[in-house]
């Protein structure tokens, strides 16, 4: 608690610094990410952030310091030199766009870690704490990094919202926006600067093997909750900062503790709880209302046995036992008596001692499911001329789908029948 | 059989298209009126679509060109306006009705600005023309094919443009949308627009448009309906596939052959 207070309350300026750096470099590549997982490039922000590990070492090995402009220069500058790389391969050889992918990270990437493990054994004292590139350290960010990196991350983000229609038109139909004279090229070209960039800063935090989770992960967690791209940009970088954030404190409390897999750790939990949770997309929102789908689909099935029950002894209000009920059709005990229980609060069947009877409305509700299913039977045979034998259970399933409207035309179509297929009796609401 | 437009709005001369060195389409010539209800026709694998994608710039030319309005397309874009198959984008990005449509004024408006009341009131009052005023803040995803298509047809008409291109705007489309699509060709025509639609049934094709192009990897005709909708040109038209062209083409693609020598 002690150092949660002392973090927070920013007395010290180093914790500024690391707090502030850690907030830009985390939002501006969320913000970047969410168009690059929008126009489906997900995967080249990963080969794009390995790679940066040769530019990064290369360009130390050449300067001798660890001076973050030139690193960013080189980290840049090899970003630049993959994504070339993969595009030439795809255009010029059979191989495809995945595979390419692969060649690049790994190759790229094993470069990266050949020369920074021979820049570890070469003795130069300047080289202590290159490694943090590899799982990131925001701990490490000093007021100069603070200056050169909240620069670029501004310029990220500025870039992001003037260019906001632009980068969402190609991300949604580039050959509608080149069919207008758009400048897609140029624009191509822009998305990925900007993913090279946020790759680039982003790694001072998050460190070159995690900065594609960093990229799309709060993207991803904020395309759960909205259905907007600007919303989603915003979410994204809230997403995005908060992770930074969190990930900075644990730099400063736990020094040895590499920050990358922290952040990453923080954001993908977010992202899990909004793909259970978040309304709508989430899966417990789908379970919920498939389950309300089977309440109801349960609901018209009972109600539709009970009608049939009373349309074979003429008898519709008649007491009924479970029984009686599942020797019509087969239910489950447990269910049967829920489903009862429940239409009996609706008011569709009434109860008697240990007997169940249908209500009035009860009874047309199960006479509508009736005459669905057997409308349904009649259109199969004469429109799609399908053997009547085999009608009964396509029909089963679209009687609980057919609305209104459908059940109109249905019965304009095929003139108001009387019998189905089975010459059972359609019945109607109010006949005439 | 070619018959050609006086004072054409679009002509294409000597149009070859290749896909990975592959021709798909051979040395095309036609000529189209103005104000004409144009249908491009042919089996599939014809090279329909690509005709479309091809004076749209969207793809390489091997040979040849295509002028709108007599003069190159960069000349002209904001006359022209494009309709891509509906199939060709995720229907599932997170945007609204409106701001698909909005889309169709990004050209006019140019890089940076961002679209003003002016632009929103012309949305609106296309999304009315296709009958879709009613879902303006409905999430993409929500709708159903008839209606994603409509979405693309008022984008298009947002662009006021004086010639259009819809690639396969009927297809697998409910009874209310065809009426509302054949609904705006005909606005379209009246006001001297032209409208070039790439089309699959031959069945309507006779009831939709008055001028009919009859396409199989190579133009088999072009020109007014009542001269080129016959049956012995249809039957050329859909008769198999010319085997020898797709051989060769094939053989191109394998031994990776210019379309064209450049020294």
């Amino acid at each position: 608690m002690e150092t949660f207070l002392q973090f927070f309350s920013f007395q010290d300026s180093a914790v500024v610094a690391v707090v502030v750096g850690s907030i830009l470099l985390t939002t501006s590549s969320a913000v970047v990410g969410t168009f690059t997982l929008l126009k489906k490039k997900a995967l080249i922000g990963d080969a794009v952030a390995h790679a940066l590990l040769p530019g990064i070492c290369l360009s130390f090995l050449l300067t001798g310091t660890k001076n973050p402009f030139a690193l960013i220069i080189g980290a840049f500058v090899a970003g630049w030199i993959s994504i070339v790389v993969m595009d030439w391969i795809v255009g010029r050889s059979r191989i495809k766009e995945d595979t390419a992918i692969a060649l690049v990270l790994s190759v790229f990437f094993g470069i990266g870690i050949l020369l920074l493990t021979y820049i570890q054994h070469s003795g130069n004292a300047a080289q202590t704490g290159l490694d943090s590139f590899l799982f990131g350290k925001a701990a490490a960010m000093v007021e100069q990094d603070l200056i050169v990196f909240g620069t670029v991350a501004g310029i990220l983000i500025l870039t992001v919202i003037l260019f906001f229609k632009e980068l969402t038109i190609i991300a949604f139909d580039e050959s509608y926006a080149r069919s207008q004279g758009l400048p897609v090229r140029g624009l191509n070209l822009l998305l990925t600067s900007l993913t090279v960039m946020a790759v680039v800063t982003g790694i001072q935090a998050v460190g070159v093997v995690l900065m594609a989770a960093m990229l799309i992960t709060p993207a991803a967690a904020a395309r759960f909750w909205t259905n907007r791209v600007g919303k989603m940009t915003v979410i994204a970088a809230a997403l995005g900062g908060f992770s930074g954030l969190s990930g900075a404190y644990i730099s400063y409390t736990e020094t040895d503790m590499p920050t990358g897999p922290w952040i990453v750790l923080i954001a993908s939990a977010i992202a899990l709880v909004s793909f259970f949770v978040a309304p709508d997309r989430g899966i417990i929102s789908r379970l919920v209302s498939q389950r309300r789908l089977m309440k109801q689909i349960m609901n018209e099935n009972l109600l539709k046995e009970l009608y049939h029950l009373g349309e074979k002894d003429g008898v519709p209000d008649k007491k009924r036992t479970l029984d009686e009920i599942i020797e019509e059709r087969y239910f489950p005990k447990r269910r049967l008596q829920a489903t009862l229980g429940r239409l009996k609060r609706k008011g569709l069947v009434r109860k008697t001692g240990p007997d169940w009877s249908l209500t009035t409305e009860g009874h047309q509700k199960g006479a509508r499911t009736v005459k669905l299913h057997r409308l349904w039977e009649l259109y199969l045979t004469e429109y799609l001329k399908i053997a009547p034998d085999h009608v009964h259970e396509d029909a089963e399933t679209i009687e609980h789908v057919i609305t209104p409207e459908i059940e109109a035309e249905l019965e304009r179509l095929l003139d108001f029948p009387d019998k189905d297929p089975h010459a059972q009796s359609i019945p109607y609401s109010n006949p005439d | 059989m070619k018959i050609e437009a006086p004072n054409p709005v679009l002509e294409v001369h000597d149009l070859t298209v290749s896909y990975h060195k592959k021709p798909v389409l051979w040395n095309i010539d036609l000529t189209l009126p103005e104000g004409a209800l144009v249908g491009i026709i042919g089996p599939n694998g014809a090279g329909k679509s690509t005709l479309l994608k091809a004076i749209m710039g969207l793809l390489p030319l091997g040979s040849g060109y295509a002028r709108i309005f007599d003069q190159p397309l960069d000349a002209v874009r904001s006359r022209v306006s494009y309709v891509p198959q509906r199939a060709s984008v995720d229907w599932d990005f997170p945007t609204t009705v409106r701001d698909v449509v909005l889309m169709g004024r990004y050209g006019k408006l140019g890089l940076l600005r961002r679209p003003g009341k002016k632009d929103k009131a012309i949305a609106m009052e296309c999304l009315e023309k296709v009958g879709m005023a009613g879902f303006v803040k409905r999430q993409i995803s929500q709708l159903s094919g008839g209606q994603q298509q409509r979405v693309f047809l008022a984008r298009a008409l947002a662009q006021e443009a004086d010639i259009y291109f819809m690639d396969e705007p009927f297809a697998g489309v409910d009874a209310a949308t065809e009426a509302a699509i054949l609904g705006l060709l005909h606005e379209l025509a009246e006001q001297k627009k032209t409208v070039v639609v790439v089309h699959h049934d031959l069945q309507t094709a006779a009831e939709f448009f008055d001028w009919i192009v009859l396409l199989n990897m190579r133009l088999v005709a072009c020109g007014p309906i009542e001269q080129v909708f016959t049956n012995e040109l249809l039957q050329q038209t859909y008769r198999g596939k010319l085997t020898v062209l797709s051989e060769v083409g094939e053989l191109v693609r394998k031994r990776q052959i210019p379309s064209r020598e450049k020294y």
